[in-house]
């Protein structure tokens, strides 16, 4: 060859051509890029996980839109809202409780006993958050109610979306997003009353002379509620939700999940008599698919464990139903560890398939009762109690007291020596109090306050402190440099409830003098 | 493009053929809503750079369709802060200060509008804790020892004319003569005025100088400091008999006082702060713990 080979490593073929290993890049057949959302059709079904997730609903919802309009008396100075989040006043009412802002910690221990109690319901029942009580799934489970109750069942359903349209769907299908936006503005205007007095903010609402506030809470509740329970669904829990990670990552060979007995359902068929006639082995999977058309999320849980099953069980209830109309025993997918299956899988296949499913393996409290569930119990226990307890002891009268910085002391013209403080006595409770203030140590030293006591300088003063407010004032100590044993000089101020004098509070803090 | 991409066996997905560790990345399709997303921030951007201030040009950015302004914002801002105030402090130009004392609103908001005005004007000299400073002069305003007065009229009076203020017909003003310098007294004499002022006191002292400063101070400086060294407060002139040195309680300090006097001045804050905020100043000096 008198020219170079640009392809020297391009193959020949026998014929003497040279071949190329090219792809028509421009061909039509290219992976997409973006997969748009496949509408899904859950098919009504009966049975006890079903009707547990009846129940749950019915429940959770009731508390969700039924809790700001429970009244507690809490006297003259408090509101009687039993759950109220009193932003604007900085104050949170729980029944009995209130918690004031520094008390926060509280509601950061309800969220550890949240997070904790996750991994407690993970360890023993599985991945159950998603599947019964999580918002997402209630919502959308309330918002296929409401379809299947305007338009009809799965069926019914897929044929409307199928038509064209007509006088008929355009009445359907407004009924249906008509009421799915009712639900989406009560969701959230039932949000805004756990943030003001409900009777009173629903009159402003109504009115409409609420704070703007509230109208673009409503707003914002309202489209992503009518957005994530009615067009989203299956999206926010496969794409959006980081909880699905989170959980695969708590799971172990004896968490219980929804799980299909491959090894009793495989090989399937939809022809077994016929298979049987012919000699042929088949599984108890009649292929029926009923698992699949139930499935809120749309995935086919013979694929195995998955990330965007939320473990509903809507589809153990499904096949449950089927398995007892063909006269095989319940289970062929059920909730099942994955140490459970391998036994009933190697039962399977050693003892062969009917002594494996008439000895199938099912969960019981064996699979709850074990360590990790005892720990996470004892955990969430000791949270709730340890919170419980402090609540329970917890002062309702705190006492602050910062001392001047600058300058740290004053001299007087008679000689003596002046400090400064502010102090703030907290008043924790929805009532009028009275406070003895006084000094503790500090002999010689006496205080006058030009906020509270300004008549001759005294050891003590009483303080009125208005129902569940701070009093700050100014306090002046001085003392005779004489009468101070160190400098600094240690000392407390210290306030004791006036009348039955339960509860009384002391702060250290120094007084400051020239070295 | 001349490979086939690889599929991962087990969801069937195609893999985009990076490997970190032996781990495939899938090469799932994004959900279409999240490019709708993307669309919609972009749709965002474009509103807002046509709504708001958004591309530097040389001298400024474009303006905007809303024609919005940060610093237009800041002046209605100071605006409506101004006219939230407003309310108070008429009430507080119509009022004398021992009322406004005595109303606790009005003393709580004096208090702290005249500490921002302190912090603005009077901490250069007098320090942001108003302690003053001795090796400067500069009064301590927290203590009961009070040149020109310590009452809430006496206060504001030296805040609105100043001290030994050229500018100011009312100012503060009186004249310590320099005893030293100009030969009034002789250096011994000034000693022994030292150690006899030093006695009103009850400090450390030569005994026998002192009773010889003793009618000297009786005939020079009982005049303004008062027979007992009790001062002044009408002619600026300081108590001798306590605690407190503006500058220095020692014998050396006291001759170079007496020997060419240090006389501390103060601008009259009239011409720059309306009668209500020299008030609230007032209000704030005198509550700093000394006040009487």
């Amino acid at each position: 060859m008198s020219v170079a080979d640009p392809h020297p490593d391009s193959p020949v073929n026998p014929a003497g051509v040279r071949q190329y290993d090219v792809e028509a890049v421009n061909r039509g057949k290219k992976p997409k890029l973006y997969k748009g959302r496949e509408p899904i059709y859950p098919r009504r079904v009966h049975g006890r996980f079903r009707t547990l997730k009846w129940w749950i609903m019915g429940i959770t919802l009731t508390i969700y839109y039924a809790a700001p309009w429970i009244r507690w008396e809490r006297g003259p100075y408090a509101p009687n809202q039993a759950v109220l989040v009193d932003l604007a006043g900085r104050r949170f009412f729980f029944g009995p409780i209130e918690i004031w802002p520094q008390e926060f910690f509280y509601v950061a221990g309800l969220l550890i006993m949240a997070g904790v109690g996750l991994f407690l319901v993970t360890s023993a029942v599985g991945r159950a958050w998603c599947g019964y009580a999580c918002p997402q799934t209630v919502w959308t489970d309330l918002f296929v109610w409401v379809e299947r109750l305007v338009i009809g069942d799965r069926n019914a359903r897929i044929k409307l979306d199928n038509s064209p349209w007509s006088a008929r769907k355009i009445r359907l299908k407004v009924t249906v997003h008509a009421i799915w936006l009712a639900i989406a503005v009560a969701t959230g205007g039932a949000w805004i009353f756990y943030f003001a007095d409900a009777p009173t903010l629903l009159g402003q609402f109504v009115r409409g002379d609420a704070a703007p506030t509230a109208y673009i809470t409503v707003a914002v509740l309202t489209f992503t509620t009518y957005t994530l329970g009615g067009l989203m669904r299956e999206q926010v829990c496969t794409y959006m939700c980081p909880w699905p990670r989170i959980q695969a990552a708590m799971m172990d060979e004896h968490s219980l999940t929804v799980t299909y007995n491959d090894w009793r359902g495989e090989p399937r068929s939809r022809h077994s008599k016929r298979a049987a006639a012919e000699g042929r082995v088949t599984g108890d999977c009649i292929d029926c698919n009923a698992c699949v058309a139930v499935c809120p999320t749309g995935i086919d849980i013979r694929d195995g464990q998955q990330l965007p099953c939320i473990t509903c069980a809507l589809c153990i209830d499904a096949c449950d139903d089927v398995m007892v109309k063909t006269g095989k025993p319940r289970g062929l997918i059920s909730y099942t560890t994955l140490a459970d299956y391998a036994q009933n899988a190697a039962r399977a296949a050693t003892e062969g398939l009917e002594a494996a499913r008439t000895k199938q393996v099912l969960p019981g409290w064996r699979e709850v009762m074990r360590p990790r569930v005892f720990l996470y119990t004892g955990l969430w226990s000791a949270i709730g109690i340890g919170m419980l307890v402090a609540i329970m002891v917890r002062d309702r009268l705190d006492l602050s007291v910062a001392p001047d910085r600058n300058p740290n002391f004053v001299q007087l013209s008679d000689g003596s020596i002046r400090n400064g403080y502010t102090v703030k006595i907290m008043n924790m409770e929805p009532t009028p109090r009275t406070f003895d203030f006084g000094l503790v140590g500090l002999p010689g030293g006496l205080m006058w306050s030009p906020d509270i006591h300004t008549d001759e300088p005294a050891r003590r003063f009483m303080v009125p402190v208005p129902p569940d407010q701070v009093r700050e004032f100014r306090v002046f100590v001085k003392t005779e440099p004489a009468d101070l044993e160190e400098v600094p000089q240690p000392f407390a101020f210290r306030t004791f409830e006036m009348g039955n004098g339960r509860e009384s509070a002391e702060t250290p803090t120094v007084f400051e003098a020239p070295q | 493009m001349s490979e086939k991409k690889p599929i991962d066996e087990p969801t069937g997905t195609e893999t985009t053929g990076h490997v970190w560790d032996g781990i495939r990345e899938l090469n799932t399709p994004l959900p279409r809503w999240w490019l709708w997303l993307f669309y919609a921030t972009i749709i965002w951007a474009v509103g807002y750079m046509v709504l708001y201030p958004s591309i530097p040009l040389l001298s400024q950015g474009t303006p905007g369709l809303l024609g919005y302004s940060s610093r237009e914002a800041l002046q209605d801002d100071l605006i409506r802060v101004s006219e939230s105030r407003s309310e108070l402090d008429s009430q507080i130009a119509s009022a004398s200060l021992p009322d406004i004392a005595a109303n606790p609103t009005l003393a709580d908001y004096a208090r702290r509008s005249g500490a921002s005005t302190f912090k603005l004007a009077c901490v250069q000299c007098h320090g942001s804790g108003a302690a003053g400073s001795q090796e400067l002069g500069y009064p301590n305003l927290n203590d009961d020892a009070w040149l020109w007065g310590g009452t809430l009229d006496d206060i504001y009076a030296t805040i609105t004319h100043g001290v030994r203020n050229e500018t100011d017909a009312d100012t503060r003003t009186s004249l310590m003569p320099a005893y030293g310098e100009l030969g009034l007294l002789s250096s011994k004499q000034i000693s022994e005025v030292a150690d006899y002022v030093l006695s009103l006191s009850g400090k450390d002292h030569d005994a026998a100088a002192a009773a010889a400063g003793a009618p000297i101070f009786e005939a020079q400086c009982a005049a303004c400091h008062g027979a007992d060294g009790g001062g002044n407060p009408s002619l600026g002139a300081p108590r001798l008999n306590d605690a407190i040195w503006l500058y220095g309680g020692t014998h050396d300090a006291i001759v170079a006082q007496v020997t060419r006097p240090r006389m501390g001045v103060m601008p009259a804050w009239s011409p720059h702060f309306d009668d209500a905020t020299r008030k609230k100043l007032a209000i704030y000096v005198h509550s700093l713990g000394g006040g009487q």
